[in-house]
């Protein structure tokens, strides 16, 4: 605990509430001082807790009270370089409620909702995910592709800026595609890393699922859909390459499954994956705990545990430290290497979340396809 | 050589200078354009015409290849066995380069003992010798690789490629001056070399930029100080056109290079000496009027101390 921040919020409470107040209004919340995070709420409630997703801690931490005062504080030790989404549970008469944190602006979104979001030292949103008016855009037109294993879809499809049809791009399938735009800055991030020349340009086709807890547990209609009817369907409408070296499958949680699955499934059609906070959850003895959603996930990472294959040439795959999953990720590194893939393994402090997922965009995408940066001077 | 007069210019996307250099260089008649550093976009250069008013004719660099690869099989064949040639022995480089470049790094990052300043002077002297060296070795190495290429294929002498060059003199012969963009700068110089643009150009001044002006120095130099991936060792490519000395261009040097870290600018700067490495960014200029350079105010040069001057007279 910081002593010396917990030391003059109730110094200046003994002072009295307009000091406290005076010096309350000099400050920032949450406080970031080295590994020390300093969480503070105000309000006539019985109890606050600080709700939050980091695996190994006590999902809720409770705040103390300062007494005789409306003010609660909670010092907790955050590595540097850490993201931390929470929400605050707040008590007040048998009442449970969480909101975001009303004194910390920095939000975070995901399909679900907003969290409250505390930057640890030394974190910085990454500049490339950010709109860059240099950058030339590209566009996301709308695609229908008529699947015998899973009927008729639609899936945006991102093109680069300047995008030829004489050219030949290499294509990337992203599972949960419009959410990557929509919570993990895709969009903006490719336009940026191609204007860098950090990747090439690319064509990206943004997939969606409105059943993907099924479908991307390795359903064999997903895989069918991915290899038989997507992927042909792109090369006829668009000028891909059209090798599986130009073929890239990316997905985060499910989607991660998803895309080790159906390259598993089509060994040698698919070269490069790049897997985000896998839920590659598996069992050594005995059943696993996490719901009977992850039956089939368990079934086929026991399977590919066994027998890994070649489902790619080159693999990323990146975890968050606080997931629960990152033993599952960790376990999974050794295992590709020995099955003599080309692998990059990557963590960072954080959770199982979108701004995690983009933070590593760049590193991934650069690292499966480099960009001609040191080639082209325009 | 090095008797053209030659304007070298920052980038010019968002901002702009090419028009007042070619308006001081000819003020009238027609401007050939090499646009081959673009690639399949070579002929997009409508922008570049209507910049100039107008004045441009595209050389076609870039597409005269194409053709030239389509119609020679041979000498297609030879190309790709050059390029597979260069490409393994600059993957060879790079395994010494890494390994040279991180002892400079460690010595020019070390702290000196008191009273004892000189024993680690020598040693960051001689780290920075080798890596002169190892440069210069490649140079050599890559240069015999075209140089057999010249000398078995001849290329300037093939049908396929006279034609062109016969075109590419009446057109350039009736051009005032030629400036070359930026883009890809080893399909940029590979292209123009093929045709021996630089004979054919003859006397012509030149502006150029970007990978332009990288591909028409004595010697192109790859950089990146902040690369998503490995880190960020400048890399000696092979030799340009020769089109002038005493100058290494860095285009857009406030994006690709950390120019506040003044030993990767002290490491750089002494690494390429005797060639000033100049910083090119948006409305810099440096003149070469086949002799001397004179470099226009706000145009940076990367000092062995570690700091940023202005280029001057050389």
């Amino acid at each position: 605990m910081n002593a010396t921040l917990v030391q003059d919020i109730e110094r200046h409470a003994r002072l009295g509430p307009w000091a406290l107040e005076n010096w309350l209004a000099g400050q920032q919340f949450p406080v970031v001082e080295g590994r020390t995070v300093t969480f503070v709420f105000r309000g006539n409630v019985d109890e606050v807790k600080l709700r939050h997703w980091i695996h190994g801690l006590a999902t809720a931490l409770p705040f103390h009270n300062v007494p005789a005062t409306d003010l609660w504080f909670l010092a907790i030790d955050v590595p540097e370089g850490s993201r931390l989404e929470y929400k605050l549970e707040i008590v007040a008469r048998g009442e449970h409620r969480l909101i975001q944190d009303p004194l910390n602006p920095n939000l975070a979104s995901d399909p679900y909702g907003v969290n409250s979001v505390v930057y640890g030292a030394g974190y910085q949103v990454p500049e490339w995910s950010m709109p860059d008016p240099e950058a030339r855009p590209g566009e996301i037109v709308e695609h229908e592709i008529v699947s015998h294993a899973l009927g008729t879809k639609k899936v945006q499809v991102y093109l680069p800026a300047r995008f030829r049809r004489s050219r030949r791009y290499p294509l990337l399938v992203v599972h949960d595609g419009v959410d990557y735009v929509r919570y993990a800055a895709l969009k903006t991030s490719l336009d940026n890393l191609i204007h860098r020349l950090e990747i090439p340009s690319m064509v990206v086709a943004l997939i969606q699922s409105q059943d993907r807890l099924r479908e991307y547990a390795d359903d064999p209609r997903h895989a069918d859909y991915l290899a038989q009817d997507l992927v042909p369907q792109l090369e006829s409408a668009f000028p891909l390459v059209g090798k599986p070296s130009a073929r890239t499958l990316a997905g985060a949680s499910f989607g991660a499954v998803a895309s080790l699955a159906a390259a598993w499934r089509y060994q040698g059609f698919f070269d490069r994956l790049m897997l985000q906070s896998g839920s590659f959850a598996f069992t050594d003895i005995g059943p696993h705990d996490r719901g009977p959603v992850f039956d089939p996930v368990v079934r086929f990472v026991n399977g590919f545990r066994r027998n890994p294959g070649h489902p790619a040439a080159h693999m990323y795959l990146s975890c968050g430290v606080y997931e629960s999953l990152i033993y599952y990720n960790r376990s999974m590194v050794p295992l590709l290497e020995r099955a003599g893939l080309d692998v990059k393994y990557s963590e960072a402090h954080d959770g199982h979340n979108w701004e995690n997922w983009r933070d590593r965009l760049r590193e991934g995408l650069s690292w499966l396809h480099p960009g001609p940066l040191w080639m082209v001077y325009e | 050589m090095h008797k053209t007069r030659v304007v070298l210019l920052g980038p010019q996307r968002l901002n702009r200078t090419l028009k007042a250099a070619v308006e001081e260089l000819c003020p009238s008649g027609t401007v050939a354009a090499v646009t081959a550093g673009w690639e399949e976009r070579e002929g997009e250069d409508q922008d570049l015409r209507e910049h100039l008013g107008g004045r441009t004719v595209n050389l076609r660099i870039w597409g005269r290849a194409e053709d030239v690869m389509e119609r020679d099989k041979e000498l297609s064949l030879a190309l790709r066995q050059r390029h597979d040639r260069l490409r393994e022995q600059h993957e060879l480089y790079r395994l010494r380069l890494a390994h040279a470049m991180a002892a400079a790094h460690e010595l020019l990052r070390r702290e000196p003992t008191p009273g004892r300043e000189e024993m680690l002077e020598a040693e960051r002297e001689g780290a920075i010798e080798a890596l002169r060296d190892l440069d210069e070795f490649h140079l050599r190495r890559v240069s015999l690789i075209h140089r057999e290429f010249e000398e078995e294929w001849k290329p300037t002498e093939r049908d396929s490629v006279v034609r062109h060059r016969r075109e590419l003199a009446q057109i350039v012969e009736s051009c005032d001056c030629v400036c070359v963009t930026g883009g890809h700068v080893v399909v940029l110089l590979h292209r123009l070399r093929l045709f021996d643009a630089m004979s054919i150009f003859g006397g012509h001044p030149i502006v150029a930029w970007s990978a332009g002006a990288m591909a028409l120095g004595e010697r192109v130099v790859l950089f990146h100080d902040s690369p998503p991936q490995g880190q960020g060792s400048a890399e000696m490519y092979e030799e340009g056109l020769g089109a002038y000395a005493g100058v290494l261009p860095f285009p857009h040097a406030r994006k690709r290079l950390l120019l506040h870290d003044r030993r990767r600018i002290a490491l750089l700067a002494r690494r390429f000496a005797p060639d000033l490495c100049v910083a090119f960014d948006p409305k810099t200029r440096m003149d070469w009027d086949g002799a001397h350079w004179t470099g226009q105010p706000g145009t940076l040069a990367l000092r062995p101390e570690g700091v940023l001057m202005q280029a001057g007279r050389s």
